[in-house]
């Protein structure tokens, strides 16, 4: 069991189990796992506990030995070491001596005290504590230096196991024993904590957690969750905790400078309620547990929006009343449709493409799903304020339909007063069929030559090519022509369409923008010309955005989240002390070599027989040349 | 008294280390204490009682190491006079590096990094031909070229340090926060630990080696900084903004110098005993002994591991405040627990079953790759709390 090898065995284990855990990603969702590996490695992989190794039983398994095995050696080593600590070795023989490599042997006519005298004067001048031992016909003085390096052995593997002990008390093993005894059990679904059942609480007895908590400022929250395995735990606080203010600092380029939280403390034991600010890197130590100032997020801003109708129907856009993480029902052209909101973020500070400026700030944006009735949702991301992009300026909706994607954006254009108003009455004017049908006869596409019958066909045609267009964009014009032309004249009929269509849209464009009051009597400038294009290929992916409508922010009134993260963890009182036997051993052992001298006088025929030899375990080529040293040190004393 | 005596009493008197010590150390000192003096007279007031406690500590230790090694006393002249010369300089603020001719072409942060970077390339390249001429002078000046390279590292840092506060009050901080500065911090670490053992082993045939890994360090500094921008000085993020950075980063550095150097040393070992398989008379066999090589390998892996246990502990330390624990399993933590296994096993095998020689040289180069690996190759593979130096 305290074998090196099984210790060595041990070691290696614990790396590639490490390894393991830092390639596969740990504690996400499962979904993602199911998504990447399937459901047969997926469920593999779960029994061999891969989503959470450093708490799955055979990684506690390698701990538990590794600690066993440490525990083993200290046992069996450190009498010894301690013993050697302070044993000068008195009872070493003269052959030894003389075997040793660093030897050397005088005869002498000094007599024996100035001898003895000497080597109890040259042995601490070298740093050697000295005992002095006399027997029948010999004197013995053994010196020793660094016996603390001995020490610094039981120091290091005592932390060891101090920390291991330690580390398990703050990991979840307990948490795991009180699940495969069926006390505990993670809840799963998304409800309020006191809604959460007994199986999934842990009362304020419990001895170690880390769990995380989001407080809205001004309220006040007095359990946390702990994330485990697919779902959550609920643990009790003896105290409520409430976030009074919630501050985020910037520096003069936009990156946030510091995150604050203003919590209050209310517990019965106290006299009055604790008050103290937390922030990144100074917590607040209470009662044992320590709350840090962990992340932030939203906290339930109340949002307003505009939906603009993106498909046919009203022109007027309806105001929307809802609040960050609520789901609102709504009624969109007679089918269901829920809008659940996530997220809404004050800035948006991205790097700029101005070398100028490092930042640039794109304003508040709202992120958002919309789930239709089948259950399918795709998200958005709304900006509030315009963005530039090459000049000019373009409300932004991002969207993907899943959180493994990158946002595809739409651009709509803004108009000359920066408003999205000439955009929506461009769109509704291509789904106006009487107004379509009005600017079809009057602009005459096909010329005098057509039969009017067959120019009202053809108008006609133009006129659903239109709707196309709006329904599904330039692509599926394109693929309808395709479908019902015959192949032969597929080529001129579709530049044919493809040209009114565009002719037809530009009308509809000079429409729009005479109805606004704009005089075209000498045709557009080129901020219109280039808002035509922008709009019309904002209106060709319409087909492809998956939402009904188009949420407008308007307007909103922001309130954060403080994201606390609360932990109790008592196990440290084993690491800490453990960590500074650790460096303390580490150094010992390493910068304090026991290295030992002797003396061995004895009185020959005519004075005084003198030998001395140096042993040391470790660093043997330093040691050479310190004892060649003392060596002749006494070579010049005693024979100069 | 008798002659025994007497020469007893002379070796005594020799032996003291206060009548060892020549007129520039007592120099030396006394410019030390003056100059923490009038920090501490200076600054006492906006520094509390750690800050107080760590200014007198390293002056007492500066005077300590630069006593028992005395070429620290000149690297530490230099880089106080140019890095006082070169702070001076700016007078009216960050764009003077552009104008003032001495912070343009020597002392900006800037320049003093690029002639640091030049400087250790030339040393690489002159150990080498001291190498394979066998060229004592040679040898002297490649020494005398790393000594010059890492003091313009050091400047560099120094004045970085300054420029950062020049950028904003709040966003001043010590340049050990990012990828960029730590590869500067890293290449004049192992230069020093080197250069330490040089003198030491009174051996300059490993240069060569060891500064390959350092031009190495260079050649992705320079690609970092002009290809990615990676000069810039940037603000620190919330969780940066510690006093744990100035003492976790440094000595996780001496622990990462340190592990480099012991690579480098037994790739010196591999080829030693090739030649000595070969019965050689080349190049090589003018690489120190093999128990030598051993030796000093051994001793930079004793030290980069006691000042890696120092640096993880004092980052479980610093986790406990600013990620609400000590240990998270985060993939930068756990590879530095990886890196502490592989050499807590290799110094086990050595110390306690007595290996020795090329699987042990092996080993050590081995080790380098794992270092690598938690050093870079977390930042560039795997995402997790340590995201500050991303690639």
């Amino acid at each position: 069991m305290g074998s090196m090898n099984l210790a060595i065995t041990l070691l290696v284990a614990l790396s590639i189990a490490a390894i393991i855990g830092t390639v596969l990603q740990q504690n996400q969702p499962y979904t993602d796992y199911i998504i990447k590996f399937g459901p047969f490695w997926f469920e593999v992989f779960k029994q061999i506990g891969l989503y959470d190794v450093y708490s799955s039983g055979w990684f506690l398994f390698i701990l538990f030995f590794l600690v066993l095995s440490t525990s083993t050696c200290i046992y069996r080593n450190a009498p010894n070491m301690l013993r050697e600590m302070r044993e000068y070795r008195q009872n070493i023989q003269l052959k030894t001596l003389s075997n040793y490599s660093n030897s050397y042997s005088w005869e002498l006519k000094q007599p024996m005290g100035d001898v003895q005298h000497v080597v109890q004067k040259i042995f601490p001048l070298n740093g050697y504590s000295a005992r002095l031992k006399e027997e029948n016909g010999y004197t013995l003085i053994a010196g020793m230096k660094g016996g603390a390096s001995r020490l610094g052995y039981v120091l290091t593997h005592l932390a060891i196991v101090f920390i291991c002990i330690g580390g398990l008390i703050d990991g979840n093993a307990i948490l795991k024993a009180q699940q495969m005894l069926g006390q505990l059990s993670p809840e799963t679904r998304n409800i309020p904590a006191n809604e959460v059942p007994a199986i999934s609480r842990l009362d304020a007895s419990n001895l170690s957690f880390r769990g995380s908590v989001s407080i809205p400022e001004g309220s006040s929250s007095d359990v946390t969750f702990i994330n485990y395995k697919d779902g959550y735990l609920v643990q009790e606080l003896p105290f409520s905790v409430k976030v009074k203010d919630f501050r985020i600092e910037h520096y003069a380029s936009g990156q946030p400078k510091s995150f604050e939280s203003d919590l209050v403390i209310t517990d019965s034991r106290l006299e009055k309620p604790l008050e103290q600010t937390i922030s990144v890197n100074h917590p607040l130590i209470y009662d044992g547990y320590s709350i840090y100032q962990a992340s932030f997020s939203d906290g339930g801003s109340d949002l307003e929006l505009l939906a603009w109708p993106l498909v046919g129907g009203s022109k007027q856009p309806r105001k929307i009343e809802t609040k960050v993480g609520d789901d609102l029902p709504m009624n969109l052209y007679k089918q269901p449709w829920v809008l659940e909101t996530s997220n809404f973020r004050l800035f948006n500070i991205n790097p700029s493409k101005d070398p100028t400026k490092k930042f640039e700030n794109a304003g508040p944006s709202v992120q958002f799903k919309m789930r239709n009735k089948t259950g399918e949702a795709k998200e958005y991301l709304n900006y509030m304020v315009p963005v530039d992009r090459e000049g000019a300026l373009y409300y932004l909706s991002g969207v993907r339909s899943s959180p493994a994607e990158e946002f595809r954006y739409l651009y709509v254009p803004v108009d000359e007063a920066s408003s999205i108003n000439r955009f929506m009455a461009y769109l509704q004017a291509l789904s106006d069929e009487p107004l379509l049908r009005e600017i079809a006869s009057r602009e005459n596409f096909t010329g005098a030559q057509m039969l009017s019958k067959d120019a009202a066909q053809f108008n006609e045609a133009m006129i659903r090519l239109t709707g196309l267009f709006v329904e599904s964009g330039m692509d599926g014009v394109i693929e309808q022509l395709e479908k019902n032309v015959p192949l032969d004249k597929r080529k001129d009929v579709k530049e044919l369409y493809v040209r009114v269509l565009q002719q037809m849209l530009g009308a509809v464009y000079i429409d729009v923008l005479t109805k606004e009051g704009v005089d075209v009597s000498l045709g557009v400038d080129e901020k219109k010309a280039a808002f035509f294009d922008a709009a019309s290929a904002a209106i060709g992916s319409i087909g492809r955005y998956g939402s009904p409508v188009y949420l407008q922010l308007s307007s909103f009134v922001h309130h954060q989240a403080s994201g606390l993260q609360i932990a109790k963890a008592p196990g440290k009182n084993l690491v800490y002390p453990g960590c500074a036997m650790l460096i303390l051993g580490v150094f010992l052992m390493f910068y304090a070599p026991q290295q030992r001298l002797w003396a061995w006088l004895e009185s020959s025929d005519d004075g005084v027989k003198f030998v001395l030899a140096g042993h040391a375990i470790r660093n043997k080529i330093d040691f050479e040349k310190q004892y060649n040293q003392i060596q002749a040190q006494f070579n010049r004393v005693l024979t100069g | 008294m008798n002659s025994t005596q007497t020469a007893l009493q002379f070796e005594l008197d020799q032996q003291s280390f206060w009548k060892s010590l020549s007129l520039f150390d007592w120099v030396w000192g006394f410019i030390v204490l003056l100059g923490t003096g009038y920090a501490y007279a200076t600054y006492a007031p906006l520094m509390d009682a750690y800050e107080k406690g760590i200014l007198i500590s390293a002056g007492a230790s500066l005077v300590a190491l630069g006593w028992h090694w005395k070429e620290i006393r000149g690297l530490s002249l230099a880089v106080f006079l140019l890095s006082i010369f070169g702070i001076s300089r700016y007078v009216n603020g960050l764009a003077d590096a552009e104008v003032d001719f001495f912070l343009r072409f020597l002392v900006s942060s800037q320049s003093a990094i690029m002639w640091m970077s030049a400087l250790y390339v030339l040393a690489t390249v002159t150990y080498f031909v001291a190498l394979f001429g066998r060229s004592d002078f040679a040898g002297k000046v490649a020494s005398a070229m790393t000594w010059s390279a890492t003091t313009m590292g050091f400047v560099g840092l120094m004045v970085r340090w300054r420029e950062s506060y020049l950028i904003g009050i709040d966003v001043g901080h010590i340049p050990v926060s990012n990828l960029y500065e730590v590869f500067i911090l890293f290449s004049i670490i192992t230069a020093l630990l080197y250069l330490f053992y040089e003198r030491r082993y009174q051996t300059r045939m490993l240069g060569g080696f060891v500064l390959l890994i350092i031009s190495a360090a260079v050649a992705f500094l320079l690609w970092y900084a002009f290809d990615r921008n990676a000069a810039d000085i940037q603000p620190l993020v919330p969780a940066l903004k510690s006093y744990w950075m100035k003492i976790h980063v440094p000595a996780n550095f001496i622990g990462y110098g340190a592990f480099a150097l012991a690579a480098m040393v037994g790739t010196a070992y591999h080829i030693r005993t090739r030649a000595e398989q070969r019965n050689s008379t080349g190049v090589a066999m003018t690489l120190p002994a093999l128990d030598i090589l051993d030796d000093l390998m051994y001793k930079s892996i004793a030290l980069g591991f006691a000042f890696f246990t120092l640096a993880t502990i004092l980052g479980a330390l610093w986790a406990a405040e600013a990620w609400g624990g000590y240990w998270s399993w985060d993939p930068k933590e756990t590879w530095a627990l990886i890196v502490w296994l592989n050499y807590a096993a290799w110094l086990h095998m050595r110390l306690t079953k007595g290996w020795r020689g090329t699987p042990m040289a092996t080993w050590a180069i081995v080790g380098l790759f794992v270092t690598l690996f938690a050093f870079l190759g977390v930042n560039m593979f795997l995402s997790g709390l340590h995201s500050y130096g991303e690639l």
